[in-house]
C-alpha cells in the first residue's frame, strides 16, 4: 500500500485508500476459517431476526405428544412437553443470543468506562478500582454467579445484571492495559498541557486508539458470556422456562441421550458452532491488527 | 536470597488478605436476601414460631458484621455451620455443612487430579511442538481443533462423549456413581468419562497458551543472538529458552488448573458425579445458603492458592531476584 | 594476493569477504519490497570497514547478510556472498552454523536484550568456543578473563560471574564484544554498538573495541549513523542510502574530500552556527528549584535557569542529568519541592491544574518522538484546529484559513490538511508538532530533544525552521538536548546539567571556552570530532583513561 515517492520533503508520501477499499482488500485476503466464521454468524443473525417467519410452529404451543421422533411433520421431533423442537431451536437463537449481546454490551460499557478512567486518572482512583477488581476476580465467575443467584433468585434481570457486573472486571483489566499503553504517549501529555478535560482526553485522545483490541475483546467477551449463560441455563439457574433457550433445552431433553437420540445435542451444538465462528473471526481480526507474523 | 523470601511472604500475605475480603463479600451477599426468605425455605406449613426461630438462627436480624465474624470464627475452627436442608420438617435431621462438603471435596479432588496428571504434560508437549513447528500443517490443524474444543460448552463435549462411549460403544457408564467404598480402579473406571471431558478442554486451552508463550519467548533478541553464535536449535531450546520459560508456563498451568475448578461444576452435573461442584449446584437450587457459602469459599481459596503458586514460581525463577545487583 | 580497488587504497591482506550484486527484500503487510538494491562489498583480512547511512538505508540488513543471515521477514533474492571462498547465499543453515560464532561473529545494538538474563556472562562466553569445539571450558574461561582485561572491564576475573542485569550498559557492550571474539573469528560485525550509550560512556567502549580489533587483527564491519564515530574506527567507509551505495572511500579521503552531495550533507548540522545575542529582558526564571519523584532522592537540586525573551537557551546533559525533569517542572507536571518559577514577571502556580488556560497557551512543548507526539487517529486538520479552537476560539472559515497559514509557516504543502500522522514522514511530523505549538501564539516553546530522533539532513531542516521562526515571531526556546553540535547551531545561552545540578551556565561562547570544571571538560571532550586521529589523541591526552560512573 505504501507508495513511497522520492521524498521531496514537502510532499505527503503515502497514497491513500478509503476505509471501504481497505476493508474489502482485507476480506479478500482472509483465511477460510474467518470466512466460515463470518458466514455462520450471518446465518445466526438471520435466524434470530426472522425467527417468527422461519419457524414452522410457535415457541410455546403444544403441538404433539412428548418426545415424538423426527418426522415430516416435526422435523426434529418434539420436546418433553410436546412442543416442536425445531421451532424452539430457532426461537432460542433470539433469546440466547439477544440476552448474551445485551449482557455483553452492559459489561463492556461498565468495564470499559472504568478501565479508561483508571488509566487516564491514575493515582488513588486507579488503586481503588484495581484492588476492587482484583478481589472480585479472585472468585471464579461461575461460582460467584451461583452464589448471587442463590440469594437473589434466577430472574432474567438478575441474571443479566450479575453476569454483566462480574464480566466487566475482565473488560476493565483489558481496557486499562491497552489504555495505559496509549496514556504514556506524548500526545496525551500534550493534551493535558493544553488544559483539556478528562472526558475529552478519554474519548477523543485515548479511545480511538484502543478500538481494535476492544473490538476483538467484545467478541471474546460475548463468547464467554454466551457460554456462561448457557451453562447456568443448563443447570437450571439461568433463563427460565417457558422461554426457549439452548442451554435449558439441552437439560430438559437430556434423557433422550440415554436412548441414543442425539436431538438434545443440537442446541448444544448450536452454542458451540456460534462460539467457534466468533472465535475464528476474532482470531483473524487480532492477527491483522496486532501485525503478528504467524 | 532475602529479596526472594521477602517477596514470597508478601505474596502469601496478599493471598490471605484477599481470601478474607472474599469471605466478607460472600457473607455480605446475604444482605441481599428478600425479607420472606426464612418463610420460603421452611415452606408454607411452617408455624410463625418456627420461622422466627429459624430467622434467629441464621442471623437475619443481626448486623452483617456480627454475622460475618461468627461465620469466619466458625470456619477457622472447622465449623461451617448447619445445612438448611431439613429445617422445616419435624424430624429436623440437619447436618453440619462440613460433613456434607468433606467427602464431596475428596471426590472432586480425585477427579481433578486424575485429569491434571495426564492433561498437564500432554498439553505442554503438544504446545511446545506446535510452537517449534509453527505454521506447519500440524500446527494449523491443532489450532483449529483446539479452538473448537475451547469454544464448545462443557456439556456439549460431555454429551458427545456420552453418545459415543456409552450409547454406541458401551464402554463406560453414563453415571459416575462413586461413594466412600469404591475401590481405586473402579473409581478410575467410573470417572473416566467426566475426566476425559475435562481433559479435552484443559488440554486444548493449555496447549494454545503454551504455544503462545513459547512463540513469544522465541522472538526474544537473545534467542537470535544464540542462533548467530552457531548454536543448534535443540540446544537453544534447552539452554536458552527453557530457563526463561518456567514463569510463563507456570502461569499457564495455574490459570488452567483454576479453570478446571469451574469446569468441574458442569461436568459433575452432567455425569451426576458426587463432587463439590454438584453439591454446590444442588444447594443453590435448594437455597441451602450455608452450603453454598462454604463451597464458594473453598473454590475461591483454591483459585487464590493456584494463582499464588504461579506467582511464586515466577518469583523463584526470576534471575533479577535470584541475583540482586 | 592483495587487490587494489580504485577507491580503496588501504587494505591489509587477502580478500576475506566479497559480496557481489546483493539484493535483499523485506516484507511488510504481506508485500515484499527491496531493502538492499544490488550492493558490492569487498573486505580484506584485518581491515575495518565502516557502513554508514541513515535509518532505513539497509545497513543493518547488509551487515547481517555479510554473515549469510536474513531476519524473519527478509530474504536474499540475488547476489553472492563469498566468505573465505564459500558462497554463503547458497548454503543451508546447518552449514552456515559451522561458521557463525566461529569464523564470523555479530555484536548487536542492545547488549541488554541480547544476553540471556538467566545465565552468567562468562557461561554465555564459554558456550560458543565449547560448542564449536575450538577449546575446552577451562581454556575458554581463561581466555574470557584475558579479553575482559583487554577491553578494560573492571574486575576482569570476577565480572564474568555476574548476570546481565547486574552490569551497566557500557560494560555489557564490552562483554558482548568479548563474547564475539571468543573463537577468534576472522570477521566481526558491529551493529551500532554505541548508539544507545551516553557520550561519555561511548568513549570507553570505542577505545576498547578499537584496541582489541587491532591487537587481534580481526576484520570488522562497523555499522553506525554517526560519521564522527565511524571516522575513529574504520579504515574505509561506505555510505548507503535507500539500499544503494552512494560513495566509498578511505576514511581520510572521505572526510577531507567527499564527492557526493549526500555525503557532504551528512555533517550538515555541524556547519550550522548561530551567533549568540543577549536578550532584552527575562521571560522565564527558574529559581533554585528542587524536585523529586516522591522519594528521598532529588532529581533536581538547586537548579536556576534564566530564559531571555526571544532567545534560545540550550539545556545540555546526559541521561540522568535531570534535563527532562526540568521541563516537567516548568510545565507544572511535577511541582517542585522548593524554589519557584516566574514567567513574565508572575510567579506560576506550581501544579498544572491550578494554572489558568491563558497561561497554558503562552508556554508550549514539542517532543522528541514525532511518532508518539501526534494522535495517530486524528487528522492534521483536527489536531491544529483543536488547538486554535481551544485557546483562541477560532471556528469555521477563520480557523481553516489559519490552519493553512500555519502549514505554510512550517513549509508544508496544503495537501497535509487531510492527512493522518501515519501518512507523513518523521521530519514532516515534527514540523506539524511545531505548527501545533505555534498555532496558539506562545511566548515560550520548550523543545525536548526535538531533533534527536531525526536523521541528520531532516534535523538540519528543522533547526533552520526553528531559527527562522524565532526571528519572525520573537518566540523563546528552551532547547533540551544532549548533542553539542545542535547546541552550537542554535543556542544563545547554554546550561550544562549533571546529576540534577547546574554545572555551568551562561552565554554560549563563554560556556564553551576553557577553563572548564571537570565534568564540562569530560563532556565536551567526549564528543567525537571528524578527525580519524581524534580518539587516539584524546586517550593520550587523558593519560589513564577516566572511567565515568555509568560506563
Amino acid at each position: 500500500m505504501s507508495n513511497t515517492t522520492t521524498t521531496a520533503e514537502h510532499q505527503p508520501i503515502i497514497v491513500r485508500r478509503s476505509f471501504w477499499q481497505l476493508a474489502w482488500r482485507e476480506l479478500r485476503r482472509a483465511p477460510p476459517t474467518a470466512w466460515f466464521g463470518m458466514i455462520v454468524i450471518a446465518l445466526y443473525i438471520f435466524a434470530a431476526v426472522f425467527a417468527p417467519w422461519i419457524a414452522p410452529y410457535s415457541e410455546t404451543e403444544l403441538v404433539g405428544g412428548a418426545y415424538e421422533p423426527w418426522s415430516a411433520q416435526f422435523l426434529l421431533g418434539t420436546d418433553q412437553l410436546g412442543r416442536d423442537f425445531l421451532s424452539r431451536l430457532i426461537y432460542a437463537s433470539r433469546n440466547t443470543i439477544g440476552i448474551a449481546v445485551l449482557t455483553t454490551a452492559i459489561s463492556f460499557t461498565l468495564g470499559g468506562l472504568l478501565g479508561l478512567l483508571s488509566a487516564v486518572l491514575g493515582g488513588w482512583v486507579d488503586q481503588i478500582l484495581g484492588r476492587g477488581v482484583d478481589v472480585l476476580m479472585a472468585i471464579p465467575q461461575l461460582i460467584f454467579a451461583l452464589v448471587l443467584l442463590s440469594i437473589v433468585g434466577a430472574s432474567l434481570i438478575n441474571l443479566v445484571l450479575i453476569i454483566a457486573v462480574l464480566d466487566s472486571t475482565r473488560v476493565y483489566r483489558l481496557t486499562r492495559a491497552v489504555a495505559m499503553n496509549v496514556v504514556v504517549m506524548d500526545f496525551v501529555e500534550a493534551a493535558k498541557l493544553q488544559g483539556e478535560k478528562i472526558h475529552w482526553i478519554m474519548t477523543r485522545e485515548v479511545l480511538p486508539n484502543i478500538l481494535p483490541p476492544l473490538t476483538a475483546e467484545f467478541g471474546l467477551r460475548f463468547c464467554f458470556v454466551f457460554l456462561t449463560i448457557s451453562a447456568l441455563s443448563f443447570l437450571g439457574l439461568g433463563i427460565q422456562p417457558p422461554t426457549a433457550d439452548w442451554g435449558s433445552m439441552v437439560k430438559e431433553n437430556a434423557t433422550l441421550i440415554n436412548y441414543g437420540n442425539i436431538t438434545p445435542l443440537l442446541p448444544a451444538g448450536a452454542i458451540a458452532l456460534l462460539t467457534v465462528a466468533v472465535n475464528f473471526v476474532v482470531d483473524w481480526f487480532l492477527h491483522k491488527t496486532s501485525g503478528l507474523k504467524g | 536470597m532475602n529479596a526472594i523470601v521477602r517477596t514470597i511472604l508478601q505474596r502469601l500475605g496478599l493471598g490471605v488478605v484477599t481470601l478474607f475480603v472474599v469471605s466478607m463479600i460472600i457473607s455480605l451477599a446475604m444482605a441481599m436476601l428478600p425479607s420472606d426468605f426464612a418463610q420460603s425455605i421452611l415452606g408454607q406449613a411452617a408455624t410463625p414460631d418456627t420461622v422466627k426461630a429459624f430467622r434467629e438462627e441464621i442471623g437475619l436480624d443481626r448486623s452483617p458484621v456480627i454475622r460475618y465474624v461468627d461465620w469466619v470464627g466458625g470456619i477457622v475452627t472447622g465449623d461451617f455451620g448447619m445445612s438448611f436442608a431439613g429445617a422445616g420438617s419435624l424430624s429436623g435431621n440437619r447436618r453440619p455443612v462440613i460433613d456434607l462438603i468433606q467427602p464431596r471435596l475428596m471426590n472432586t479432588l480425585f477427579l481433578a487430579s486424575m485429569t491434571a496428571i495426564v492433561a498437564v504434560p500432554l498439553a505442554l508437549v503438544l504446545g511446545m511442538l506446535a510452537a517449534l513447528y509453527r505454521n506447519s500443517l500440524f500446527d494449523r490443524t491443532v489450532n483449529v481443533v483446539t479452538l473448537t474444543a475451547v469454544s464448545s460448552p462443557e456439556f456439549f463435549l460431555a454429551y458427545v462423549l456420552m453418545v459415543f462411549f456409552v450409547s454406541q460403544w458401551h464402554i463406560f457408564p453414563s453415571l459416575a456413581k462413586v461413594d466412600a467404598n469404591t475401590a481405586f480402579f473402579e473409581r478410575v473406571y467410573r470417572c473416566a468419562l467426566p475426566s476425559l471431558t475435562l481433559l479435552l478442554i484443559i488440554v486444548a486451552q493449555m496447549m494454545r497458551m503454551t504455544r503462545a508463550a513459547i512463540i513469544n519467548l522465541l522472538s526474544s533478541p537473545y534467542i537470535e543472538m544464540a542462533r548467530l553464535k552457531g548454536i543448534a536449535p535443540r540446544q537453544i531450546i534447552f539452554r536458552h529458552a527453557l530457563p526463561n520459560a518456567w514463569a510463563p508456563i507456570a502461569n499457564v498451568i495455574a490459570l488452567n488448573l483454576a479453570y478446571l475448578v469451574v469446569g468441574v461444576v458442569i461436568v459433575e452435573a452432567v455425569f451426576v458425579y458426587p463432587g463439590i461442584g454438584k453439591l454446590m449446584v444442588d444447594s443453590v437450587q435448594r437455597k441451602d445458603l450455608p452450603v453454598v457459602q462454604g463451597c464458594a469459599l473453598i473454590f475461591a481459596a483454591t483459585y487464590i492458592l493456584l494463582n499464588l503458586a504461579a506467582d511464586i514460581v515466577s518469583i523463584v525463577t526470576n534471575p533479577r531476584l535470584l541475583h540482586p545487583r | 594476493m592483495a587487490q587494489q580497488s580504485a577507491a580503496a587504497t588501504s587494505q591489509k591482506g587477502d580478500v576475506l569477504l566479497d559480496i557481489r550484486g546483493l539484493r535483499i527484500e523485506g516484507e511488510s503487510d504481506e508485500i515484499w519490497h527491496e531493502i538492499v538494491k544490488g550492493i558490492d562489498l569487498k573486505l580484506h583480512r584485518g581491515e575495518v570497514l565502516g557502513l554508514i547511512g541513515e535509518s532505513g538505508a539497509g545497513k543493518s540488513t547488509l551487515g547481517l547478510a555479510a554473515m549469510g543471515y536474513a531476519r524473519p521477514g527478509c530474504r536474499i533474492t540475488a547476489g553472492s556472498i563469498m566468505f573465505n571462498g564459500v558462497d554463503l547465499a547458497k548454503l543451508g543453515e546447518p552449514e552456515k552454523r559451522e561458521i557463525w560464532g566461529k569464523r564470523v561473529a555479530y555484536v548487536a545494538q542492545s547488549a541488554a536484550a541480547s544476553f540471556n538474563p538467566a545465565h552468567k556472562l562468562i557461561d554465555q562466553y564459554v558456550e560458543t568456543p565449547t560448542w564449536h569445539r575450538v577449546m575446552n571450558g577451562d581454556e575458554a574461561r581463561r581466555n574470557a578473563v584475558d579479553l575482559y582485561r583487554r577491553l578494560r572491564l573492571p574486575n576482569p576475573e570476577s565480572i564474568g560471574n555476574r548476570y546481565p542485569h547486574q552490569v551497566s550498559g557500557g560494560q555489557l557492550q564490552r562483554a558482548m564484544t568479548a563474547m564475539s571474539m571468543s573463537c577468534r573469528p576472522d570477521l566481526i560485525i558491529f551493529d551500532e554498538p554505541t548508539t544507545a550509550l551516553d557520550v561519555t560512556t561511548q568513549i570507553e567502549v570505542l577505545a576498547a573495541i578499537k584496541d582489541v580489533v587491532r591487537q587481534l587483527n580481526t576484520a570488522a564491519i562497523y555499522i553506525t549513523h554517526d560519521l564522527a564515530v565511524v571516522a575513529q574506527m574504520a579504515d574505509r567507509i561506505m555510505v548507503l542510502r535507500y539500499g544503494e551505495l552512494v560513495e566509498e572511500a578511505t576514511t581520510r579521503k572521505m572526510l577531507s574530500q567527499p564527492e557526493q552531495p549526500y555525503t557532504k550533507s551528512l555533517w550538515a548540522v555541524r556547519s550550522l552556527h548561530k551567533d549568540e545575542q543577549a536578550g532584552p529582558d527575562l521571560l522565564l526564571r527558574v529559581n533554585a528549584v528542587d524536585a523529586s519523584y516522591g522519594g528521598a532522592v532529588k532529581v533536581l537540586e538547586n537548579v536556576t535557569v534564566f530564559v531571555p525573551r526571544g532567545r534560545t537557551v540550550a539545556v545540555v546533559g546526559e541521561s540522568g542529568s535531570g534535563k527532562s525533569t526540568l521541563a516537567r517542572v516548568i510545565t507544572g507536571l511535577l511541582p517542585p519541592q522548593t524554589g519557584d518559577i516566574v514567567f513574565d514577571g508572575q510567579t506560576l502556580p506550581p501544579a498544572l491544574k491550578s494554572r489558568p488556560k491563558e497561561l497554558l497557551r503562552r508556554m508550549q512543548m514539542i517532543y522528541q518522538m514525532p511518532d508518539t507526539a501526534l494522535n495517530p487517529r486524528r487528522r492534521v486538520r483536527d489536531i491544529l484546529g483543536r488547538a486554535l479552537e481551544h485557546h483562541l476560539g477560532l471556528k469555521g472559515r477563520a480557523r481553516d484559513k489559519r490552519i493553512l497559514e500555519l502549514l505554510d509557516m512550517v513549509e508544508l504543502d496544503q495537501r497535509f490538511v487531510d492527512r493522518l500522522p501515519s501518512e507523513v514522514s518523521g521530519g514532516q511530523k515534527q514540523r506539524l508538532c511545531i505548527a501545533r505549538a505555534l498555532a496558539v501564539n506562545p511566548e515560550l516553546i520548550i523543545c525536548d530533544e526535538v531533533t534527536s530522533a531525526l536523521d541528520q539532513i531532516v534535523a538540519e531542516g528543522i533547526l533552520k525552521l526553528l531559527l527562522r521562526l524565532q526571528k519572525e515571531l520573537k518566540v523563546s526556546y528552551l532547547y533540551i538536548t544532549h548533542d553539542l553540535a545542535t547546541v552550537r547551531a542554535i543556542a544563545d545561552e547554554i546550561v550544562i546539567m549533571h546529576r540534577g545540578r547546574v554545572v555551568r551556565s551562561g552565554p554560549k561562547t563563554q560556556v564553551l571556552t576553557p577553563p572548564f570544571d571537570s565534568y564540562t571538560d569530560l563532556l565536551l571532550s567526549s564528543v567525537p570530532e571528524m578527525d580519524p586521529d581524534w580518539l587516539d589523541g584524546l586517550l593520550t591526552r587523558r593519560g589513564t583513561t577516566p572511567v565515568p560512573a555509568n560506563a
